[in-house]
């Protein structure tokens, strides 16, 4: 079982996503939600990074919070899962912890 | 008794998205009470700030009240004044066709509606924020 990182800093705002991408193994999964949305659109400055990181850690995205940003899921980075609350509660429970990059 | 008050020019300087922390309401409101005082206001929206004007934000699913729509009732509480940089939209990959249009209208030249978001780029908005006497961060 691998580990789940959630991230909920803008990557504009703070390093929070960076240093998960730096440190985060091989094989476990990143959660993108709150502000930490913004990191998982396309066509922004830290797009690269992203899809980058994509070939060793798998991604996921908060639908809702997307939303509420005026945000659009079409311009979610290619590979990028789309999830709701109940997605979220799932990815919790499949891996064998959490941690949260403040 | 009618006294005339001293005039200044305020910038309310906003550098945060929407939702994630509580400076966007709270800019937006304190803007609203500022705007019964009848200073010279200007808003300013740079880095995240720029995702507080965004279009069709939807906030059913995250449990929070959506409060983009009050910003295009600035112009009714004569704020006409928004600026928003340029460089922070492009490095966001967004464009005007993203944000809403923020309109007021204008009472002398008979309530035609007018533009009140000006898209600008770095070196004027240095130059608007520094001619400022006081401006707010949020």
């Amino acid at each position: 079982m691998s580990a789940l990182h959630i991230v909920n800093k803008s990557p504009f705002e703070r390093n929070s996503l960076a240093s998960c991408l730096r440190l985060a193994a091989k094989g476990s999964a990143v959660l993108l939600f709150e502000d930490g949305v913004i990191g998982a659109m396309k066509n922004t400055k830290h797009s690269d990074a992203v899809a980058n990181a994509m070939s060793d850690v798998s991604f996921y995205v908060l639908g809702p919070d997307i939303k509420a940003r005026g945000l659009n899921d079409g311009n979610v980075i290619d590979g990028i899962k789309v999830i709701d609350y109940d997605g979220f509660v799932d990815l919790t429970t499949e891996h064998k912890s959490v941690q949260s990059w403040l | 008794m009618e006294e005339e008050g001293i005039v200044k020019k305020f910038c309310y300087m906003n550098r945060k998205a929407p939702y994630g922390t509580i400076y966007a309401l709270e800019s937006l409101e304190v803007v609203l009470i500022a705007a019964a005082f009848d200073q010279d206001i200007s808003l300013v929206f740079a880095d995240d700030g720029v995702y507080q004007l965004t279009k069709n934000q939807d906030t059913d699913g995250i449990g929070m009240k959506n409060f983009s729509k009050t910003y295009s009732a600035l112009g009714d509480y004569d704020i006409k004044k928004i600026y928003v940089e340029k460089e922070s939209l492009e490095e966001r990959g967004l464009t005007t066709d993203d944000l809403q249009a923020l309109k007021y209208e204008d009472e002398d030249d008979d309530w035609a509606e007018k533009d009140s978001l000006f898209v600008v780029g770095r070196d004027e908005l240095s130059k608007i924020i520094n001619e400022q006497d006081v401006v707010l961060s949020f």
